[in-house]
């Protein structure tokens, strides 16, 4: 019943209409000179210094799912569960070298998306539809997942209906203030929230993994309660520690998901916005802060098993919904007041990587679909404007899937556009480096990594679920004739199958003299800073003056 | 400077590229290489995956690679430093 949970919902009220507050005031903070463009309202003025991207990319990478699915993971399988730990360590230095060059030949060209430089750099529109296809749909069910975290929050506090309408009303309303402040400020809403999100969520954390263990006996007696739950659950899968079949799938599952996530739109968006190459590579040294604080919140889920949580029912009879596991902990554990404010973290945290990632899509539809195939002539203006308006659709359309559709295939989706947006690599993480590959390559072998991918993820099925396809992203080598009990992660397969196929065409297609399209842009691209001339294709505009030069 | 740009660059690519390589010279700076430790170290797995000596409590699965966390930092710092522009 929600009456027992009136303190925690007031508190949470009151700490989301406060930064909600906060978004539509964002439009006025940095004044821009010039709202109507789509570097002020896509990309922050691509002027943001180093605190501002600290908060503005953690409160990115680390969203509100994650606090949720991690601990829910670990609280379900263990030790497979904290992948997210050396996953998100191996990100830093990967986008310390690769992204920095993504950032300096974006900041010549004006380039606002992934897809802008493939359709530059390859010479081919159709490469790059393929890129902002693949990046729009892979961040569309992330979008709906965000949603998932606030549901199992508002679940928590008995905030349920019996009718649909009832039931979903809250995050209707959630949902409404977000489209609309992300509409009018744009980035700079994402940005200005994080602040609030990130320092809500350290002092959440904080609090927790001092004053829970205290309760529950010390940090020995919760791993030695999780051990024996996995010692006596007859799943071959989980425990404390990997055992000798999980291994494979642990490493490259942490290696993959680490490729995939500087890849998807929304963590490009947040790189471009920063001001020159130093705020990337300085922040590179401080965002592992956020891997710890993720690490400690995974371990929340053996916190719960010492502390007896059972997980409340799921969207079908007979399931379990995992997800609200860390938010019942907090119920059991935190005084009501307290629960509050952690709740508030974690719908607070769904807002900014749900704004950031409506952004980024609405970004890849007005560059390389809207732009390249309805209207050439567009002005920054009238881009700036239907990004707005696609950011508005994308989120609505978002919202429809949770409403609508069993938000068990959100989850699915996710994993899925885990895959998907890895098979981008060739093209836009490798084709920073180099120029080789031929564009039909490229095309070929992003078809081959996806038939791939599906394939694998189609046959693998979910024993929690009792459902026989897209159960999961661990694929069982024994179905590709060896004989093992091993298990991979799927989009690492398909990446590697994607880039043998581009390998092998480029080489066919260079020796029948197939034409190679153009490349826009210069060695030197990949290197220019702050303050180095810009190129911006159409009408050229003299960016690099004064406004950049504000500390 | 921007005169060679004013328009939006056009260039047919060589068949064997030899930009490319002036590219890689330009980026290349031995102290990145060191950027691989923080990639590779957290991926074996034998290092880390067993209960035995505990620290605070945490088994060594998760203290190690909680410290690992502190590698990285390390590393990239490490080289941010030796690689940043004299201005």
């Amino acid at each position: 019943m929600w009456k027992d949970h009136l303190t925690e919902i007031i508190i949470f009220a009151v700490l989301f209409l406060l930064v909600s507050v906060m978004g539509f005031v964002a439009a006025r903070w940095r004044a821009p000179n010039d709202m109507a463009h789509l570097d002020e309202w896509g990309l922050g003025g691509r002027s943001f210094g180093g605190w501002i991207t600290w908060f503005l990319i953690g409160g990115d990478l680390y969203t509100a799912y994650t606090f949720v699915a991690v601990p829910a993971l670990i609280f379900g399988a263990g030790a497979t569960g904290f992948f997210a730990v050396p996953y998100t360590i191996i990100i830093y230095p990967l986008v310390f070298l690769v992204l920095v060059r993504l950032w300096s030949v974006s900041h010549r060209h004006g380039f606002v998306t992934p897809a802008d430089f493939v359709r530059t750099r390859f010479g081919s529109p159709t490469l790059a539809l393929i890129v902002a296809i693949t990046g729009i749909v892979a961040t569309m069910p992330y979008i709906a997942l965000q949603l998932v975290g606030i549901e199992a929050v508002l679940k928590t506090m008995g905030v349920t209906g019996e009718s649909a309408l009832a039931r979903h009303l809250p995050i209707i309303i959630a949902f409404a203030i977000l489209a609309a402040y992300t509409y009018q400020s744009g980035l700079r809403a994402p940005a200005l929230i994080a602040f609030v999100k990130d320092t809500l969520i350290y002092i959440v954390i904080l609090v927790a993994i001092i004053y829970v263990p205290y309760k529950l006996g010390g940090w020995g007696s919760i791993f030695d309660a999780a051990s024996a739950k996995f010692e006596k659950s007859p799943a071959a899968t989980d425990g404390l520690l990997l055992n000798a079949n999980n291994q494979i799938y642990y490493i490259s599952l942490a290696l993959g998901s680490a490729l995939a996530l500087f890849l998807y739109p929304h963590s490009i968006t947040g790189v471009l916005a920063s001001r020159n190459r130093d705020v990337i590579k300085r922040n590179m040294s401080a965002l592992p802060a956020y891997s710890l604080l993720l690490g400690l919140i995974a371990l929340l889920g053996f916190m719960a098993i010492k502390s007896g949580v059972k997980p409340l029912p799921g969207a079908t009879k007979g399931t379990v919904d995992g997800n609200t596991v860390v938010p019942l902990l907090f119920d059991q554990q935190f005084p009501d007041w307290f629960a509050g404010v952690a709740y508030a973290a974690i719908g607070i945290g769904a807002l900014v990587p749900a704004a950031i990632m409506s952004i980024a899509a609405a970004n890849l539809f007005t560059r390389n679909i809207y732009k390249e195939y309805l209207s050439r002539n567009a002005t920054p203006q009238q881009e700036a404007n239907v990004s707005k308006i696609t950011s508005l659709v994308v989120k609505l359309g978002a919202l429809a899937f949770v409403i609508f559709v069993n938000p068990q295939y959100a989850i699915d989706l996710q994993l899925i556009g885990g895959v998907i947006i890895l098979q981008t690599l060739p093209s836009v993480a490798l084709g920073l480096y180099t120029r080789w590959f031929h564009r039909g390559a490229l095309i070929a072998g992003w078809v081959a990594g996806m038939a791939l991918g599906m394939w694998m993820l189609y046959q693998i099925p979910n024993l929690n679920t009792k459902r026989e396809h897209f159960g999961g992203s661990n694929f069982p080598l024994e179905k590709f004739g060896f004989d093992t009990k091993w298990t991979i992660y799927v989009g690492l397969v398909a990446v590697a199958v994607n880039l043998l196929v581009a390998v092998l065409l480029t080489l066919i297609l260079r020796a029948a003299r197939v034409p190679e399209g153009t490349d826009g842009t210069t060695p030197d691209d990949y290197f220019a800073d702050e303050g180095d001339p810009r190129v911006t294709p159409g009408r050229a505009r003299d960016a690099d003056s004064a406004r950049e030069s504000v500390a | 400077m921007s005169e060679p740009h004013a328009e939006e660059p056009r260039r047919a690519v060589d068949p064997e590229p030899a930009e490319t390589a002036v590219v890689e010279a330009k980026d290349r700076n031995p102290w990145n290489w060191l950027l691989f430790v923080p990639i590779v170290v957290p991926l074996i797995t034998p290092l880390f995956n067993r209960d035995a000596p505990r620290l605070f409590g945490f088994p060594t699965f998760y203290w190690l690679q909680l410290a690992f966390i502190v590698l990285g930092v390390g590393t990239t710092t490490l080289v941010y430093q030796m690689t940043k522009k004299r201005r």
